[in-house]
C-alpha cells in the first residue's frame, strides 16, 4: 500500500488555492508539507482525508485508509480522558486504548475530565486519538501547536513508531519534529493562478 | 454506532448537556397558559391537546441546533466523518439521540401536564399515544435542519425558519388525534396519517440530512 497523489488541485470555498501536486508516500515514509500561511496546507489536507472532493486530479488511497487530525481535537470538555479515548476505540473498531495513554503519558489524567486539561494536554489527548484509530496513513494539521519541547518529543517518538510499523505520516508543520528522515515539501511553488476571466460579465453570473 | 449514541446521551445528562430543557420550557408553556386564557375549565380542556401538542413542538425546535453545533465547533464532527461510520447512520443516530433525550421525556412528562390543562379523561390514551407516534418524526425532520445550518453561526434563527414549516402536517395530525380523542371520537385516520409522516421522515430524510451534512463539511 503507498498513497500517490496525481496532479491535484484543490480549492477553498469555490477558489482554487493549490494546483498540479503530485508526490507519493512509501509505507514507512513521512512527508512534511510546509508553505506560508493560508497557502492552502489545510485544505490540501482536508483533501487527502476525503472531507472535500478534489478539484481535478485523484488521491491514490481511499479515505478508509486515513486517520487526520486538525486543530480542534474534538474532545469533549464533560468526557474523562479515557471515555473520549475509548468512544473513538469503539468507532474504529479497535477498542484497546492503553498504548495511546502510554503513548502521550496521559495515565495520570486518565480519570480527569478532559474540559480541566490545559492546552497542550488537550491536545496530547487529540493526537492520542490517531493511535487508537489503527489507520495507516495519519494525515496532521499542525500537530504539535501548544504542545512543549517533551511533549514534541513524545510525538516525534509516536509517528516513528508508527512508520515503523508500515505506516505513512503526512505533516503539515513549521517547527522541526526531530523527524530526519521525513522528507519536506515546500507547497508555495503550486500555488494556483487566479482564474482567469475571459468576460468581464460573467463574473456576476 | 452505539458507542456514538452512548457518548450523546451521556453528554446531555452531564452538566451543561442541556437535557432538560426541552422538559423545562414544556412546563413553562403549560403552567403559564391557564393564567393567560383564564381558570375556566372548560375552555382549558378544549384547547388543552392543541396546546400541549404545541408545546412539545416547541420544546422539541428548542433543542435543535445543539444536535450537530457542538460537535461541529469542537471538531469532532469532521472525525466522525473521517471515521468508518457511515454518514446515514450517523445522522440517525443523532436523530435517536435527540429523541432520546427531548421527544421521549415529553412523552413520559405528557400525563402529568394534561392534569394542569385539565384534559378530559378520555383524552389522556390518545395524547400520549400521538406524541409517542408524532414526536419521532420532530427530531428526525429536526436533524435534517440542523444538518442544513451547520456551520452558520447563530443558526437557531433559519433553523426554526427552515423547520417550522416541515414541522405542520405532524402537528395538525398530531393535535387532531389528540383532540378527537379528547372528545370521544374514532382517532384511526389522523392516527394512521401521523404514523405514515414518522415512518416516512424516519426512512428517507436521514439520507437528505447526510447528503447536506457532508456539503456543509467541505
Amino acid at each position: 500500500m503507498e498513497l500517490e497523489v496525481r496532479n491535484l488541485s484543490v480549492s477553498r470555498g469555490g477558489v482554487p488555492v493549490l494546483e498540479g501536486l503530485s508526490f507519493r508516500l512509501a509505507p514507512g515514509r513521512a512527508l512534511i508539507l510546509r508553505g506560508p500561511n493560508g497557502i492552502g496546507k489545510t485544505t490540501l489536507l482536508r483533501t487527502v482525508a476525503g472531507l472535500q472532493p478534489p478539484l481535478s486530479g485523484e488521491v491514490g488511497l481511499d479515505r478508509e485508509a486515513m486517520a487526520y487530525a486538525a486543530h480542534a481535537d474534538g474532545i469533549k470538555a464533560t468526557l474523562t480522558v479515557a471515555e473520549n479515548l475509548s468512544f473513538w476505540a469503539q468507532v474504529f473498531g479497535t477498542g484497546d486504548i492503553t498504548p495511546a495513554i502510554d503513548g502521550f503519558a496521559l495515565d495520570e489524567l486518565r480519570n480527569r475530565p478532559a474540559g480541566g486539561l490545559s492546552a497542550g494536554q488537550k491536545r496530547r489527548l487529540g493526537l492520542a486519538r490517531l493511535l487508537v484509530t489503527g489507520r495507516p496513513v495519519w494525515v496532521l494539521d499542525e500537530p504539535t501547536v501548544s504542545l512543549d519541547v517533551d511533549a514534541v518529543a513524545m510525538f516525534g517518538a509516536a509517528v516513528r513508531r508508527h512508520l515503523a510499523t508500515g505506516g505513512m505520516a503526512l505533516i503539515a508543520t513549521h517547527i522541526d519534529l526531530g523527524l530526519d528522515e521525513a522528507e519536506v515539501m515546500d507547497v508555495g511553488p503550486f500555488k494556483a493562478k487566479p482564474p482567469k476571466v475571459e468576460d468581464f460579465d460573467e463574473v456576476f453570473l | 454506532m452505539i458507542a456514538l449514541l452512548v457518548r450523546d446521551l451521556r453528554l446531555a445528562v452531564r452538566a451543561g448537556g442541556g437535557f432538560g430543557l426541552g422538559l423545562a420550557f414544556f412546563l413553562i408553556v403549560v403552567v403559564l397558559v391557564p393564567f393567560g386564557v383564564g381558570p375556566e375549565t372548560g375552555l382549558l380542556a378544549r384547547i388543552a391537546p392543541g396546546i400541549l401538542w404545541l408545546g412539545a413542538l416547541l420544546a422539541c425546535l428548542l433543542s435543535l441546533d445543539r444536535i450537530f453545533a457542538l460537535d461541529w465547533e469542537d471538531g469532532s464532527l469532521d472525525l466522525i466523518a473521517t471515521s468508518p461510520l457511515p454518514m446515514e447512520g450517523v445522522v440517525s443516530i443523532k436523530a435517536l439521540a435527540h429523541w432520546l433525550t427531548t421527544g421521549l421525556p415529553l412523552v413520559i412528562a405528557t400525563p402529568l401536564f394534561g392534569l394542569l390543562m385539565s384534559l378530559p379523561q378520555a383524552g389522556y390514551g390518545p395524547l400520549v399515544l400521538s406524541l409517542l407516534i408524532g414526536t419521532p418524526a420532530l427530531s428526525v425532520i429536526g436533524t435534517f435542519g440542523a444538518a442544513l445550518t451547520v456551520g452558520l453561526k447563530r443558526g437557531g434563527l433559519l433553523l426554526s425558519l427552515l423547520v417550522l414549516p416541515l414541522y405542520v402536517p405532524t402537528l395538525i395530525f398530531g393535535a387532531e388525534t389528540a383532540r378527537r380523542g379528547a372528545e370521544g371520537l374514532d382517532t384511526a385516520t389522523p392516527m394512521l396519517m401521523l404514523a405514515g409522516i414518522s415512518f416516512g421522515v424516519t426512512a428517507l430524510l436521514p439520507f437528505a440530512s447526510a447528503a447536506v451534512l457532508r456539503v456543509n463539511l467541505r
